[in-house]
């Protein structure tokens, strides 16, 4: 199974223009536990993904949402001439893929 | 109102954003609750740093009008204060003179008479650099580097204002709010804090009702109706078939935030950690056990530079040598129009002073370094070349000097001239004005909560003719 078949929404955006947020939306808490549990969801697995340094990486468990939630730098700081999205809306396609045991 | 002893306070957030169109048959609705304020954000860096730098609203003047139109009206009718924040998007001075602009007219046109408290959130550069030789200028994680050239050579900063100098404005008798870059709970938080409600209730009522129906299970029409008691928040929507439901509301604490239980304001940082979500009934909820810890006190600084100006040309490739070889083709391109600007724009633009940068949708434009699938080759690639330059007549010819290599530089596997660049246009090269980039992820250490934003009274109607 992949973490998109079980997630009712992936999504990513600019909290600030300086830092790229990924939430993980469960509709139940059957959903949010089994992914919890099978521990795939970890800075580690997240640094590999989005090729950056695992302390840069901030992740955390909200259980009261049934969500995940992970925090990085952005590669390029927003608007800044290169970048190509914006509000970075469009970076969680990686983590869909992501095998759940 | 300021002194009297509330069992509760209520307010209406019509709008997650002024311009973004409130629903006037929930506000309506919403009002006949005798709510005590409301409160609307109008600003944003999510758009980009464009705004700031230029100093242009990012929503169309009308929308502005017709939103603030209505919570003036509104504020009027039950005789309570408005409070908007962040005016014009980017929150600077002439950001929020725009909106008082539009306030003025609306006053006129409805016979409104209302006290307005101006407060503007731009920094002066001189005091800027004063506390960064003072060491009260921090980086947050992460910023790039700050020096004086830095203040210098921005556009525009701006400060991001806590509750005080809005409790100022109300205390002081204000109808009428209109305040430059401020934070978004702020707006919220100022009056119940003013009556001692719990600062962690304040904050968070502010925090889950400032994106206006967001907070809800699906989007919709309608305004959002929030009150706090002293142990307590209950959040509602009016508007059809929209509802609060405890993990809506929960999860509305993700949204754009890089941490979800922690938020930092100018005077401490709300704790979520404990917070507790339940449902009153069908659409409401209630939150219990929000924190706060107060901090020391920092203001949160935004600032935007002029990067350059720019011109783009569109086009895109369809022969599947070219795209297979894309990105050497690229860089082929890029050192054949390296090679004629030295030639012809040698004197006036320096390699080092442009940057052209290609776009290249269909492999990685989206996603750049981050993408995970770099070998699939496509069918069709979208191209949008930027070419940046320090004036908008350089900017233009070095596009219109990249469309012939673009259009002809040459592969191995055909023989003679080609054309591998379908352009979109005619004229090729599209002028976009004045770029901007961010220049400040820093926090402001003031001496007093107040110094860094300057509060002018205004009687618009009535008295001022």
């Amino acid at each position: 199974m992949i973490l998109a078949d079980i997630a009712t929404l992936i999504r990513s955006k600019n909290a600030g223009p300086f830092i790229l947020t990924f939430d993980i939306l469960f509709a139940d808490l059957a959903s949010y536990r089994h992914v919890k549990d099978s521990g795939a969801l970890n800075p580690g697995a997240f640094a590999k993904l989005y090729r950056c340094r695992i302390e840069k990486v901030r992740f955390f468990e909200c259980e009261n949402a049934l969500a995940f939630k992970f925090s990085i730098p952005r590669p390029l700081t927003q608007g800044e001439l290169g970048d190509g999205d914006m509000h970075g809306g469009q970076q969680f396609i990686p983590l869909m893929n992501l095998e759940i045991p | 109102m300021v002194t009297a002893k509330f069992q509760q306070i209520r307010f209406i957030s019509p709008v997650g954003s002024v311009g973004g169109g409130i629903c006037s048959a929930a506000l309506d609705e919403a009002l006949a609750q005798a709510p005590h304020f409301i409160a609307c954000d109008a600003g944003t860096t999510d758009a980009g740093p464009f705004s700031l730098g230029m100093g242009i609203p990012a929503f169309p003047r009308e929308a502005v009008k017709r939103d603030l139109s209505l919570m003036l009206r509104a504020g009027r009718k039950a005789n309570i204060p408005v409070i908007i924040g962040s005016a014009g998007t980017a929150g600077g001075d002439v950001h929020v003179d725009s909106v008082l602009e539009i306030a003025r007219e609306i006053v006129a046109e409805h016979h409104l008479t209302l006290r307005t408290a101006v407060i503007y959130a731009e920094q002066d550069k001189a005091y800027l650099k004063r506390l960064l030789q003072q060491n009260r200028i921090l980086p947050l994680d992460p910023a790039p580097p700050i020096s004086d050239n830095v203040i210098d050579n921005s556009s525009r900063i701006v400060g991001m204002m806590g509750v005080e100098p809005l409790q100022q404005a109300i205390a002081d008798g204000a109808d009428f709010v209109l305040a430059g870059r401020c934070s978004d709970a702020a707006l919220f938080a100022a009056i119940p804090l003013m009556h001692g409600f719990p600062p962690g209730l304040a904050w968070h009522a502010g925090k889950v009702s400032e994106c206006g129906t967001l907070v809800c299970e699906t989007l919709g029409k309608g305004v959002i109706f929030t009150t706090i008691s002293q142990d307590e928040i209950s959040i509602r929507p009016y508007g059809d078939g929209l509802r609060c439901t405890p993990l809506s509301v929960a999860a509305h604490s993700l949204y754009e935030n890089s941490n979800p239980y922690l938020h930092r304001e100018c005077s401490g940082t709300f704790d979520l950690t404990n917070s507790t979500f339940g449902a009153i009934d069908d659409v409401t909820v209630r939150i219990r056990g929000s924190e706060f810890i107060v901090e020391p006190y920092t203001v949160k600084l935004e600032g935007a530079a002029l990067a350059g100006y720019q011109s783009i040309i569109v086009g895109g490739i369809r022969d599947p040598h070219v795209i297979g070889q894309l990105e050497s083709w690229l860089a082929g391109v890029r050192s054949y129009i390296d090679e004629s600007v030295s030639h012809v724009l040698g004197d006036e633009l320096d390699k080092s002073s442009y940057s052209l940068i290609f776009h290249t949708y269909g492999i990685s434009a989206v996603m750049g370094s981050l993408e995970p699938d770099q070998k699939h080759q496509p069918h069709e690639v979208g191209i949008v070349l930027e070419a940046t330059a320090p004036t908008q007549d350089l900017a233009h010819k070095l596009a219109q000097l990249s469309r012939q290599p673009l259009l002809h530089y040459p592969i191995r596997e055909w023989k003679g001239s080609i054309t591998a660049f379908a352009c979109l246009h005619n004229p090729a090269v599209v002028d976009r004005g004045p770029v901007y980039r961010f220049t400040l992820n820093h926090v402001a250490v003031p001496s007093t909560a107040v110094e860094m934003f300057r509060t002018h009274f205004i009687d618009l109607g009535g008295s001022e003719k």
